[in-house]
């Protein structure tokens, strides 16, 4: 087979594979009578009835600012936290209880407590929600500082690069490609949280919709948010990978290494 | 030249007055525990919200000869590992199968992307419905959110191969299965471990959910019990247990990782780089 032509398959199966498994699942569920199970196309004209574009405002904005601004705080403070102990020892020694036991606490765990503390209002869950996702990209950040070749570390001091040059120009470049991975994991896990801080007290939001459609045993609609989250999902992860593969641009082509 | 090889030569010379390294976890952790004695009692962590850390470490003394308490300890653990177990042994080789074959990786792509965001917890209705509130909806949602961790990051290992030494490997007549040993498999393994490493503590996470949520018995449950029933030193000192739990879990897979990862850079401290 050429290149040519198998490139051409890739790209065609990519786009038929989901397609498929969709029209399966249309023609298994198509004579569904299990209440819980329903047929796939009231599944999916219960989407287009809930979601386009009634809710969108209600629940759709809130849940995705929320999202946004604890992923946001998390990128902020896990980049700038991460590249301080990765650059040194002493700090991550002194940080490292601190930061493996918090990170170690399963944030649902924490929910209880948050709502003691600060409520039940939004800032509880953009809380849960930046407490959740700094810890991937933290310790992806810290793994890809120390990961970084000791011989070009060493090589960028011998030639006296000074201090912020060497941050800016080889640390935070070196390490990116683990720091992306730990934002595409966190993405993901924003998610999810937002989903939970919604289910567990919030009267608005998709996860709360959701909760909310199955204690009304309104199965369809609760279908409808699981794919409308499915979508949001690869959504967003799409997003992120279109923007993942500008900014490592350089990293594909020159060197796809065991960076770590 | 022989200089650039010893880096105990390029550190710089140290003040003469300095915590030594090894004390510094211990002097960071006691301020930390100094800092949530003393702030509720001179109030400026309101007492009621945060009892101060004497009582709840009391407290967590008192749980330690409960029955109860070991029980709860249990089933969380049981959760968490029957969760981790079956996602690994699913992902880590259809991670390798899908990933060292274009075609595949790209037919599977678009499943896996739009299945992997679904938050298990949206699930949860449906684990209820399957599996009753016990062990198995615990079991399943954690096998879920875990399973894509694996699979995520072992995609990523198996895929970032330097190409120079797959096609060293091919050039000198490695056959596919002595590749994917001697190549993929050994630079995969960190991306491999890493996800593990973060899997476990999402299964971890899924598990307590699955018992805040749906009630499984559990730590979880027991949390929520202690906040409703008003004994906020009982619900400090649980939600001290988890994350002990976190830190002896994630303390094993350093560990290990440790242990198969000694060739690697991140787990050289000052050598002179390959």
């Amino acid at each position: 087979m050429t290149r040519g032509r198998q490139r051409l398959l890739a790209t065609g199966l990519e786009v038929t594979v989901p397609i498929l498994l969709l029209v399966i699942w249309a023609v298994a569920s198509s004579a569904s009578e299990t209440y819980y199970f329903p047929p796939l196309t009231d599944i999916l004209s219960t989407f287009a009835d809930t979601w386009v574009f009634e809710r969108v405002g209600s629940d759709v904005v809130p849940s995705l600012v929320r999202m946004g601004l604890g992923f946001g705080i998390a990128v902020v403070v896990a980049i700038s936290t991460g590249l301080l102990l990765g650059l040194s020892p002493r700090a991550r020694r002194a940080a490292a209880p601190i930061v493996e036991f918090l990170r170690a606490i399963p944030p649902p765990a924490l929910l209880p407590f948050a709502i003691l503390v600060i409520g039940v209002g939004n800032s509880m869950k953009v809380f849960i929600i930046a407490f959740v996702c700094i810890w991937p990209i933290l310790l992806n950040t810290i793994d890809g500082v120390t990961g970084v070749d000791p011989t070009l570390r060493d090589t960028t001091r011998v030639y006296g690069i000074n201090r912020r040059d060497r941050l800016w120009r080889v640390m935070l470049p070196a390490a990116s490609p683990q720091v992306f991975a730990g934002m595409r994991t966190s993405l993901s896990l924003a998610l999810i949280l937002m989903v939970i801080s919604e289910m567990v007290a919030s009267t608005n939001g998709i996860g709360y919709f959701v909760l909310q459609s199955q204690r009304t045993f309104a199965i369809p609609e609760m279908w409808s948010g699981i794919l409308l989250l499915g979508i949001l999902g690869y959504t967003l992860n799409g997003v992120f990978v279109l923007i993942e593969r500008r900014v490592l641009r350089w990293h594909r082509g020159a060197r796809a290494s065991a960076l770590g | 030249m022989t200089s650039v090889a010893r880096p105990a030569a390029v550190r710089r010379r140290r003040p003469p007055l300095r915590v030594p390294d090894w004390l510094l976890p211990w002097v960071s952790v006691l301020g930390v525990l100094v800092l949530f004695e003393v702030l509720p009692r001179i109030g400026v962590l309101p007492r009621d919200h945060f009892p101060p850390i004497s009582e709840t470490l009391s407290t967590l003394g008192e749980e330690l000869g409960e029955a109860g308490f070991w029980e709860a300890v249990s089933n969380t653990l049981q959760g968490w590992a029957l969760g981790l177990g079956i996602a690994a042994g699913l992902a880590i080789p259809i991670g390798i199968v899908i990933g060292s074959s274009r075609l595949l990786y790209r037919a599977s792509r678009g499943v896996i992307e739009f299945l992997r965001p679904i938050p298990s917890v949206a699930l949860i209705p449906l684990a209820i419905l399957i599996y009753g509130t016990g062990l198995e909806s615990k079991v399943f949602l954690a096998a879920f959110a875990s399973f894509w961790q694996v699979l995520v990051a072992t995609l990523y290992g198996v895929q970032d191969v330097d190409p120079v030494a797959t096609d060293t490997a091919r050039s000198f007549g490695f056959s596919r299965l002595q590749r994917l040993f001697r190549v993929t498999l050994p630079s995969a393994v960190p991306y491999i471990a890493t996800g593990l490493r973060i899997a476990s503590a999402v299964s971890l996470i899924l598990t307590v959910t699955a018992e805040l949520v749906i009630g499984a018995p559990g730590l979880g449950r027991s949390i929520n019990l202690a906040r409703s029933g008003g004994n906020e030193e009982l619900m400090y000192a649980l939600i001290l247990t988890t994350g002990i739990l976190g830190v002896l879990l994630n303390g094993i897979f350093v560990r290990a990782e440790r242990r198969v990862l000694r060739w690697h850079p991140s787990q050289r401290s000052g050598e002179a780089g390959a």
